[in-house]
């Protein structure tokens, strides 16, 4: 038999690290954004099987710290777009007071290690949502513009198409084409 | 993750277009190798070679003799090893049976070559941007469909 299931990268990630740093009997507290905190220090040898057991997960330890200032930015967007209260004020008055950086700052490091910039980003991260939840849940698309904080279905169904170049419906036809091949 | 070099291949039976691609390729502000391909036979033979270092991102003409960019699709989908590289087909057909079959049949992107090379750069451009934030990010592998 066949069956479907859909899963929380987040928390996925987060049972995944608590699990490996227990099983090294480390004294850690996991800080959010992909922070973590552990007690001791390590040296080379614990440090490299931490890595290697991290990398069974799919999970690496970001060393320089720019990529870990990149990983965060994205790690706040993606908890944002998920989030159904959203924000008050602009993203990027809201990623400079989390991040305790100036927003230009932060915008240009993205700009330089990531070969787009944040408002792409944004845009590629909320339209990836919609299709997870055209995927996998039974909102209409009108609910999932209201989740998403989107101003109407047109200008959801308008970023759609120009992002992915496909309509919402055709998008939502390929997928329900790929299960039907899979059963 | 990180990526240091980014693999792409491309098969393409049209000289001019894999020496057009080339071009396009050497001009993007990427670090990438980019290996070709004359057909869908020379493409598979390459892959299904022990111990390749797997490309991450191939380019699939559709029309191809010997073995089509749809057959070539269908193989490489079939086999695990290959779950994590994205296919992006690269055809003149516009038709829309073409795009959703080959969607369908498990492509990340269409692309519809373009008559320009700037508007070709334009577009591999996106393509490999598109791909970075994928390869990089908590984005779902399993809805990265795109039309460009």
């Amino acid at each position: 038999m066949n069956f479907f299931v859909k899963y929380d990268l987040n928390i996925l990630g987060r049972v995944a690290i608590a699990q490996v740093l227990e099983e090294l009997a480390l004294d850690y507290r996991i800080k959010s954004l992909g922070e973590i905190e552990i007690v001791e220090s390590l040296d080379i040898d614990s440090r490299t099987l931490l890595a290697d057991k991290l990398a069974v997960f799919g999970i690496a330890i970001v060393d320089d710290e720019k990529t870990a200032l990149v990983q965060r930015i994205k790690l706040t967007i993606d908890t944002l777009i998920k989030d159904k209260e959203g924000i008050s004020v602009k993203l990027s008055v809201y990623l400079s007071n989390v991040l305790n950086y100036s927003y230009a700052y932060l915008s240009n490091l993205f700009s330089e290690l990531t070969h787009t910039s944040i408002e792409n980003y944004v845009i590629l991260c909320k339209v990836d949502y919609v299709k997870e939840l055209i995927g996998t849940s039974n909102l209409t698309l009108t609910e999932i513009a209201f989740r998403l904080h989107y101003s109407s279905v047109a200008h959801l169904s308008g970023q759609f198409k120009k992002t992915t170049g496909l309509t919402p419906s055709s998008f939502q036809k390929i997928l329900k084409k790929r299960k039907e091949r899979l059963e | 993750m990180s990526i240091v070099q980014l693999n792409i291949s491309l098969a393409d039976d049209d000289e001019d277009d894999r020496l057009f691609f080339k071009e396009v390729i050497d001009d993007v502000k990427m670090d990438t190798a980019l290996s070709l391909f004359n057909d869908g036979q020379e493409l598979m033979r390459y892959l299904l070679k022990p111990d390749l270092i797997l490309p991450n991102l191939i380019f699939l003409d559709l029309n191809m003799p010997i073995k089509n960019g749809m057959q070539c699709l269908r193989e490489i989908r079939g086999n695990k090893k290959f779950k994590d590289v994205i296919i992006a087909i690269y055809s003149t057909s516009s038709s829309e049976n073409d795009i959703e079959d080959t969607f369908v049949e498990g492509a990340n992107i269409y692309i519809n070559k373009p008559n320009s090379f700037k508007k070709l750069t334009e577009v591999v451009e996106k393509v490999l941007q598109i791909n970075w934030q994928y390869q990089t990010s908590n984005l779902n592998k399993e809805n990265f469909l795109f039309r460009i």
